[in-house]
């Protein structure tokens, strides 16, 4: 039995070598990125999100809203003409898991805070075809019933302070910031229950925390 | 990037592309000790096994392809720190706020070293630069019969306002109609250029229901509000109407004494005219109603930071001629 064949006919052999192959891309390319300023530093404007914007964030992700809008303008100019400025690195380093995505069905959504208002948010949600009549976005009708509750508002919290452990802002010594006070941790998500949501109830709805996340995105660079 | 990870990659990199030729060089050797061309004993279902060579164009691709590497590696960003010859890059990563980043495009175009992104906008601006310059010398009213103007503003319309306005901007339920006369905020060409540029924010039609005393106030400002409509005042029940007016007073503060509206009172509220049965948020008394119970607040986002000035000039252009055709 030659060499070749050694390999080619042991399971074993096979694996480890492919994996070896396999990986050295990874190991090139995702391995440094871990330890380099532009992607652990985060621009000057970023801010952690609020406890709201959190549970939107993850209906966000419930949904499915990555499947069809990503979250990157590439730095083309007839992608920033139409989204705004290149999406940055330092706008991503507290984002877990990140939110990218790599298809647009619908229109991306790194910077689509500020764009419109609450009311189109909530009416374009309920039926987008209210506003957009070509739009082929399936309505959501559900985020107007669902309360939210803060059940889990303050544990979510303590976790992304120790996701983002050495990569938040410093104090003027130089010392790391936490994403959350301890107060903000207590309190969180305290107004749910008795604020009113933009549906006319009393509690807010799941809209309203999808709607203040949608919101909040892309105005770190700035 | 540190030295540590700059050699990481570096070895990484130059060693596969090292190990692939080594592979492929051991691959093209015959170890086999049978000919080229003849069986290697390996036979299943009636197919036998010749010990033919990889092909000779897919070996010989294969190490064009890693000389072609070396080349871009050379060329391009590719090995740690190493910049590559071109000294070419996509974007600028290493920015910290949009001042930062005017700060270092300005450096590196004294120093000639634009990233492409940048390159592509300069030249666009070269290109479309004098077009807006043009356009900003002339006032609004003159730029909204501009036939070029005009094409330029209507894509930009369709692009950034249909969403809420609609493509041919006569609005929906909560969003206002551009193309006829009846104006929130005025419909000169200044006022629709602050209400671009600066956005609007309705603050003052909050949740009228308790200071309303409840249901029945709601209902009776509703049939007052409806009765303001020429067309529509006497299919309003006038005694509950009767009653609405009393209350009115607390309304008449935005939306002025006769409801003609916040404009026609020349203040910027965004109050709309109750009285001319142009209705934003629907006029049958149950939407009426709908509105003064749970209150409404309109906004209209600010385009400066989004868009800029020169294009927020041509879209209130482009605006503007909807409503003045003559």
């Amino acid at each position: 039995m030659n060499r070749h064949e050694k390999v080619e006919k042991h399971v074993g052999w096979f694996f480890i070598i492919t994996i070896m192959a396999i990986s050295i891309g990874g190991l090139v390319e995702i391995t440094p990125l871990f330890f380099q300023k532009e992607t652990t530093t985060p621009v000057d404007s970023l801010r952690p999100y609020t406890a709201l914007e959190m549970e939107g964030r993850d209906i966000y992700i419930r949904e499915g809203c990555n499947n069809c809008h990503s979250q990157m303008i590439r730095p083309f100019r007839a992608e920033t003409e139409r989204y705004g400025h290149y999406s940055v690195a330092g706008e991503s380093v507290w984002e877990h898991p990140f939110l990218w995505g790599s298809k647009r069905t619908g229109p991306d959504l790194a910077r689509v805070g500020g764009r419109y208002s609450d009311d189109w948010h909530y009416a374009h949600l309920m039926d987008p075809r209210s506003v957009v009549p070509e739009s082929n976005m399936p309505s959501y009708p559900w985020l107007g019933e669902n309360k939210i509750s803060n059940e889990l508002s303050a544990k979510k919290m303590e976790l992304f302070n120790g996701l983002t452990k050495n990569r938040t802002h410093k104090d003027e010594n130089g010392n790391f910031l936490p994403l959350y006070s301890s107060d903000e941790i207590a309190n969180a998500g305290k107004e749910f229950a008795t604020s009113k949501s933009i549906t006319g109830k009393e509690g807010l709805r799941e809209i309203d925390a999808l709607i203040a996340y949608l919101q909040s995105l892309g105005h770190a660079l700035k | 990037m540190s030295s540590f990870w700059s050699i990481w990659i570096t070895v990484l990199t130059l060693g596969t592309l090292v190990g692939c030729v080594i592979i492929l060089r051991w691959c093209l050797k015959n170890f086999t000790g049978i000919e080229e061309g003849k069986p290697m004993d390996h036979e299943f279902d009636g197919i036998q096994e010749l010990n033919n060579p990889l092909p000779k164009w897919w070996s010989t691709f294969f190490m064009v392809t890693i000389v072609w590497g070396f080349g871009y590696l050379a060329l391009y960003p590719g090995l740690g720190n190493f910049e590559g010859l071109f000294k070419w890059r996509s974007s600028n990563q290493d920015i910290a706020s949009l001042e930062d980043s005017k700060a270092q495009i300005a450096a590196a175009k004294d120093a000639g070293m634009l990233v492409q992104y940048d390159r592509e906008v300069d030249q666009a601006d070269a290109k479309y630069g004098p077009i807006f310059a043009k356009f900003a010398k002339q006032d609004i009213a003159a730029l909204s019969k501009d036939e070029e103007a005009l094409k330029i503003g209507q894509r930009l319309f369709l692009q950034n306002c249909s969403q809420c306005h609609g493509s041919d901007a006569k609005g929906t339920t909560g969003f206002p109609n551009l193309t006829d006369k009846d104006w929130l905020y005025g419909g000169s060409p200044e006022a629709i250029e602050h209400s671009l540029l600066y956005g609007r924010k309705a603050n003052g039609m909050i949740a009228w229901e308790t200071m309303l005393g409840g249901e029945e106030g709601v209902k009776e400002v509703a049939a007052y509000v409806i009765s303001l409509n020429p067309q529509r005042a006497d299919k309003v029940d006038s005694a509950l109407a009767a009653k609405g007016e009393a209350k009115f007073a607390m309304c008449a503060a935005c939306h002025g004494p006769q409801g003609q509206g916040s404009d026609a009172l020349g203040l910027p509220l965004g109050a709309p005219n109750l009285a001319d049965n142009i209705w934003l948020y629907g006029g049958s008394e149950k939407a009426v109603q709908n509105s003064i119970r749970n209150g409404r607040a309109g906004v209209m986002p600010a385009w400066k930071d989004i868009l800029g000035q020169d294009k927020v000039r041509v879209i209130s252009a482009y605006v503007y001629s909807l409503s003045n055709k003559d």
